[in-house]
C-alpha cells in the first residue's frame, strides 16, 4: 500500500527555465494518503496528465522527489514502483485471450502456471470477465478492455496504487455509471489508492473523496468535493467547478462598504484587508444570489438579461453596469428580459480574492 | 554492445550500402564515357560538368522536368484525394461486394502496364487529351487510386470506431471530424500514401512515354534517349538519374513530419 | 472492427470505382478479344477459342521461365521483408535523424528503373565497377555476365537495393501510428523487448505488412526493366523472368493472339496467388473467430 509524497515537485519540458510558463508542472508540496480516492481535475493542458506520469513513473521530473511509503522512487521506472495504469483507450494485447492478458503482467515475473490461472481467476470474478477468459480480448466491447486494463493492472497482488488518465474517454454514456460504479467497489474491495485524472467535474466530484484542481502547470486546491464548492481558495475553482461557476466581480473596498460597479452593498470588507492592492475580486456562487422583486437593505439593481426554467430551479442572468451576475434559485417571481431586479449578496456566502487567491 | 548501439550500427550499415550505388551513380555523373568504361575509380580523375551541361543546355531535359512534376503533383492530389472516402468506407463499413470490390482494385495492379499501352493511346487519342498532363495523371490513376485505398484503409482500421462516435456525442459534424480528429491521426498513413503515389507515377516510363509527344513530354522518357549512335551515354544517363532524386528527396522531406512520430491518440 | 452494413457507402467508393474502371475494363475487353483470335492481318480474325491458351501452357519455355519466376518472387519475399521490419525498428522516431534516415532511405526508389539497370550494369563490372572490383579483389570469381549464379544473385541484390525501402517506409509508418500508452502499458506490466515487438509491434503492423508482401510479390512477379538492362536475360535465359519472356515472345515471334493469350494467364496466375497470399495472411492475422 502507498502513501505518496510529492516534494518540491515540479517539471518542465525545456531546459533552460526563465518564468513560470516555461513550467509544465510548477512547484509544489502533497501528500496522498494510502487508500484514498483521488482525482485531478481540470481542463486540457493543465499538467494533470504530465503529473499522473510522474507518478507513475512515466515521466521523471525535472526538480523535486517522488516518495512512495517515505521511499524516493523519483529514478524507478514503473514496473518496480507498484503502480497500475489505465489510459484513455482500452490498452489490450489483441493477439491474446482476456485470459492471458490478464496472466501477462505475472508471466513476466516468472510466476508458476498455477498459481497464475489462481489470480486471474480471481480478478476476473472481481471484474465480472469471469465468462470471457478464453475468448479474443479483441473481439471485446470498449468496456470490456478498460476492465481488462484495470484487470492486469490488479492482477498483481503488490500493487499499491491504480493511476486513471480520463479512462471513460471512448466508454458509452450509459455505460460510464456502471463502470464508475464498478471501480468505487474496487477501491472498497482491495484498499488500493486510486488517483483519477478528468477534465469533467462530475466525474470528479462523484468519484473521489478528495479533487486536486489543476490549471496551468499548478494545483491550485486539494479539497472535498464539499469545500471546493463552499471556499474555492482560487478563482479557478470558483468557476470551473459548479454549473455555472462562480460569479467573479471586481470590487471596490471603501471606508463605508464594498461597491461592485459603483453601487454600494451591503457588505462590509473583512478586517485585515489593505484596500488598493491588487485586483479585489468577489466572489459569490450563483446558488447564494437572491433575486428578489424589490430593493432591499444592500441589495443591487439589476437589468434582467434572461430568466430560463431549468426544470428544478431558475437560472436568471442580469447585468449590473458591465458585470454579468447569475443567480440559481428554486423559486422566483415572474420576470421578463429588461425588467429590474434587485440582487441580495449574502456576506457569510461572499468570498474575496486578490490576484485570484483568496484572502477572505 | 547496448542493444540500441546494436540498431545503430545496423542502420548505418544499411545506409551506407543503400547509399554505394547512389554514391556510384554520382561518380559516374562527373566522369566522361571513357573515364566510365575505362578504369575503375572511386572518384573521377578528369572531373567533368558536362555531362550536367547538356543536360541543363537542352530545353528538353529542362521541361521534361517540369512536365514530369506537373503530371505527378496532379496525380498525387487526385489519387490521395480519391481514395481517402473510399477508404474511409472500407474500414467502417460493410456492403455490398465490399470484399470483392477492394480485392478488385488491386487486380488493377496485376498486369504490366505494358497491356494498356495500345488500348490508352486509342482511348486518349479519341477524347482528344493526347500530350497532356491531365492524360498521363489520370492514366497513371489505374495503379496508384487501388494502392491508395489499401494503404489508407489499412490506417484507417487502426483507428477504433469509439473515436467516431466520441466525436458525433460531442457535437462534432462528419466533415469537421473528419478533418479535425480523424486526419491527423492516420497523418503517417497519408504521408507514406502520399510519396508513394508521387514515386509510382515519377518512375513510370511506358505510359507516359506512350500519351505523349511534345507538350508534355516527361524527363523520364527523354531519358531513354541517352542510346544514341555512338552508343550508351553512361554520364549523361547517370547524371539525369541524380537529377530526378531531387523532386522526390524534397518530396519526402516535406511529408515527413506525417510519417514520422508527431502526435498523441486521444485528448489531454 | 464492428462495421456497419450501410449500402450508401457504395457513394464514397463510387469515385474510385469510376476513375480505375475506365482505364482497366476497355484494355481487358481488347486483351480477352484478341486472346482467342487468329489476327492473319488487319480485319482479318478468325475465333480460334481456347487455341492459344491451350499452346501457351504446353510450352516448356514458359514452364521454366514461370519457375524462374517463382524462385526470384519468393527469395526477393524472404529477403525484403525481415529486412524491411528490421530497418524500420533501427529508425529513430522523431527529431532531424528520423528525417535523414527518410530521406536516405528512400533514396534508392527514386532512380528511374532503367536508370538503376545501368548503373548496376558499370557498378557489377569487375573491372570498371566498385562492387565487381571489391568481390573480385577479395578472391572471390565474379562475373555477372558469364555466370549464371552470380547473374541470378546480382539481379536479387539489385532488387533489395531498390525495393527494401518500399517495405521500410511502409513498416516505419505503421509502426508510428502505435500510440504511446502501448509502449508504457508494455513498460508496466514489465515486458520484455521481444514482448513489445511479439505482442504490440508486429500485430500492429499487420496491415502495412500485408500490403508490402502483395506489392513486393506482385511487382516482383512482374519485374522487367531492371533484370532486362542489367543482363538482358542472361547469361542464356538464366535471368529470363516472365514479364521478359513474354515480351521477347509477344515482339519476336508470336502475333497478338498468343500474346493476349498469355497475358491473360499470367494476370490470372498473378491473381491466384496474390488471392491466396491475401486470405492466408487475413487467417493469420486474426486467428479464430471466437
Amino acid at each position: 500500500m502507498a502513501r505518496i509524497e510529492l516534494a518540491g515537485l515540479a517539471h518542465s519540458y525545456k531546459s533552460n527555465l526563465s518564468q513560470p510558463s516555461d513550467y509544465a508542472l510548477r512547484p509544489m508540496e502533497m501528500t496522498w494518503q494510502d487508500g484514498g480516492a483521488y482525482a485531478l481535475l481540470g481542463p486540457s493542458g493543465c499538467g494533470k496528465t504530465t503529473l499522473l506520469n510522474i507518478i507513475s513513473g512515466l515521466i521523471t521530473p525535472s526538480q523535486g522527489k517522488v516518495l512512495f511509503d517515505g521511499r524516493d522512487v523519483t529514478h524507478l521506472p514503473p514496473e518496480q514502483r507498484n503502480i497500475a495504469q489505465v489510459f484513455q483507450f482500452p490498452v489490450i494485447y489483441d493477439t491474446m485471450t482476456v485470459g492471458e492478458n490478464l496472466a501477462f503482467p505475472l508471466k513476466n515475473r516468472g510466476w508458476k502456471q498455477a498459481d497464475i490461472d489462481k489470480r486471474v481467476a480471481q480478478i476476473a470474478e472481481i471484474l465480472e470477465l469471469s465468462g470471457e477468459l478464453k475468448h479474443r480480448a479483441s473481439g471485446l466491447t470498449p468496456d470490456a478492455k478498460q476492465k481488462i486494463s484495470l484487470g492486469r493492472g490488479l492482477v498483481r497482488p503488490d500493487v499499491a496504487a491504480v493511476l486513471f488518465d480520463e479512462p471513460l474517454t471512448v466508454i458509452d454514456p450509459h455505460l460510464k455509471w456502471l463502470l464508475r460504479r464498478k471501480l468505487k467497489e474496487i477501491h472498497h474491495e482491495l484498499k488500493l489508492s486510486l488517483i483519477y485524472v478528468t477534465h469533467d467535474q462530475i466525474e470528479a466530484l462523484t468519484f473521489a473523496d478528495q479533487v486536486v484542481v489543476m490549471t496551468d502547470g499548478e494545483v491550485v486546491q486539494v479539497g472535498s468535493a464539499q469545500s471546493l464548492f463552499e471556499t474555492p481558495e482560487h478563482t479557478f475553482v470558483g468557476y470551473f467547478i459548479g454549473n455555472p461557476g462562480m460569479n467573479l466581480l471586481p470590487c471596490e473596498w471603501r471606508a463605508d462598504g464594498v461597491q461592485i460597479a459603483g453601487v454600494s452593498t451591503a457588505l462590509t470588507a473583512p478586517t485585515g484587508l489593505a484596500g488598493g492592492e491588487g485586483k479585489l475580486t468577489l466572489g459569490i456562487r450563483p446558488e447564494y444570489v437572491q433575486c428578489k422583486p424589490s430593493q432591499e437593505a444592500g441589495s443591487l439593481p439589476a437589468r434582467v438579461i434572461s430568466a430560463r426554467n431549468m426544470g428544478t430551479h431558475w437560472l436568471v442572468e442580469s447585468q449590473l453596469g458591465e458585470h454579468r451576475i447569475a443567480a440559481k434559485q428554486r423559486d422566483l417571481h415572474p420576470v421578463h428580459s429588461g425588467d429590474t431586479v434587485w440582487l441580495s449578496l449574502p456576506a457569510a456566502r461572499t468570498l474575496y480574492y486578490v490576484n485570484d487567491k483568496r484572502v477572505a | 554492445m547496448t542493444r540500441s548501439g546494436f540498431s545503430r550500427f545496423f542502420l548505418v550499415v544499411f545506409l551506407i550500402g543503400s547509399l554505394l550505388p547512389i554514391y556510384w551513380m554520382l561518380n559516374m555523373s562527373l566522369k566522361t564515357n571513357e573515364e566510365i568504361t575505362g578504369v575503375m575509380t572511386m572518384w573521377p580523375a578528369h572531373l567533368t560538368f558536362d555531362n550536367y551541361k547538356v543536360i541543363f543546355t537542352d530545353e528538353s531535359w529542362y521541361s521534361g522536368y517540369i512536365n514530369s512534376m506537373i503530371y505527378v503533383a496532379m496525380n498525387m492530389v487526385m489519387a490521395v484525394l480519391l481514395a481517402l472516402p473510399a477508404a474511409y468506407a472500407f474500414s467502417r463499413y460493410t456492403f455490398l461486394g465490399d470484399k470483392h470490390l477492394f480485392f478488385w482494385l488491386l487486380t488493377n495492379r496485376m498486369t504490366p502496364p505494358a497491356v494498356f499501352l495500345l488500348p490508352f493511346f486509342q482511348l486518349y487519342s479519341t477524347v482528344g487529351l493526347m500530350d497532356t498532363h491531365i492524360a498521363v495523371a489520370l492514366a497513371h490513376l489505374l495503379f496508384n487510386v487501388p494502392l491508395a485505398v489499401w494503404i489508407l484503409e489499412g490506417f484507417m482500421s487502426g483507428i477504433p470506431k469509439e473515436i467516431d462516435e466520441t466525436a458525433y456525442i460531442d457535437g462534432y459534424t462528419f466533415p469537421k471530424f473528419f478533418v479535425k480528429i480523424f486526419l491527423p491521426l492516420i497523418k503517417s498513413g497519408i504521408g507514406v500514401t502520399a510519396f508513394f503515389c508521387f514515386m509510382f507515377s515519377w518512375v513510370e516510363l511506358l505510359l507516359a512515354r506512350t500519351l505523349t509527344s511534345v507538350e508534355a513530354k516527361p524527363i523520364a522518357a527523354t531519358m531513354t534517349r541517352t542510346v544514341s549512335a555512338a552508343g550508351m551515354d553512361w554520364g549523361v544517363l547517370a547524371a539525369a538519374g541524380v537529377l530526378t532524386i531531387v523532386p522526390g528527396a524534397l518530396v519526402i522531406w516535406f511529408v515527413r513530419h506525417y510519417i514520422a512520430k508527431g502526435f498523441a491518440m486521444g485528448r489531454v | 472492427m464492428n462495421k456497419t452494413l450501410n449500402n450508401k457507402a457504395w457513394w464514397l467508393v463510387l469515385p474510385v470505382i469510376l476513375s480505375v474502371a475506365f482505364s482497366a475494363i476497355m484494355p481487358l475487353m481488347t486483351v480477352v478479344n484478341y486472346s482467342v483470335q487468329d489476327i492473319l492481318g488487319p480485319d482479318q480474325a478468325v475465333f480460334v477459342g481456347m487455341e492459344w491458351f491451350k499452346s501457351v501452357m504446353r510450352d516448356q519455355d514458359l514452364h521454366s521461365a514461370l519457375w524462374r519466376q517463382l524462385w526470384f518472387s519468393l527469395a526477393v519475399l524472404t529477403i525484403e521483408i525481415p529486412l524491411g521490419i528490421g530497418v524500420a525498428l533501427t529508425m529513430p522516431a522523431q527529431g532531424w535523424r528520423a528525417s535523414l534516415s527518410l530521406v536516405l532511405v528512400a533514396l534508392p526508389l527514386l532512380i528511374p528503373w532503367n536508370v538503376v539497370g545501368t548503373i548496376w550494369q558499370i557498378f557489377g563490372r569487375g573491372d570498371i565497377g566498385l562492387m565487381g572490383k571489391l568481390i573480385n579483389d577479395a578472391g572471390i570469381s565474379y562475373n555477372y555476365t558469364g555466370d549464371s549464379v552470380d547473374a541470378w544473385l546480382t539481379v536479387l541484390l539489385m532488387d533489395v537495393w531498390h525495393w527494401t525501402p518500399l517495405v521500410v517506409l511502409l513498416c516505419y509508418a505503421g509502426l508510428r501510428a502505435i500510440p504511446d500508452a502501448y509502449y508504457q502499458a508494455a513498460k508496466i506490466d514489465g515486458a520484455s523487448r521481444l514482448a513489445v515487438f511479439r505482442f504490440i509491434q508486429l500485430p500492429k503492423m499487420r496491415n502495412v505488412l500485408m500490403i508490402a508482401v502483395l506489392l513486393r510479390f506482385m511487382d516482383s512477379f512482374m519485374i522487367y526493366t531492371e533484370p532486362f538492362v542489367l543482363t538482358g536475360g542472361g547469361p542464356g535465359n538464366a535471368t529470363t523472368f516472365l514479364s521478359q519472356y513474354l515480351t521477347q515472345k509477344a515482339v519476336g515471334q508470336f502475333d497478338l493472339g498468343p500474346a493476349a493469350a498469355f497475358s491473360l494467364i499470367y494476370f490470372l496466375i498473378i491473381l491466384l496467388f496474390s488471392f491466396v497470399l491475401y486470405t492466408w495472411m487475413q487467417r493469420v492475422g486474426t486467428g479464430d473467430k471466437s
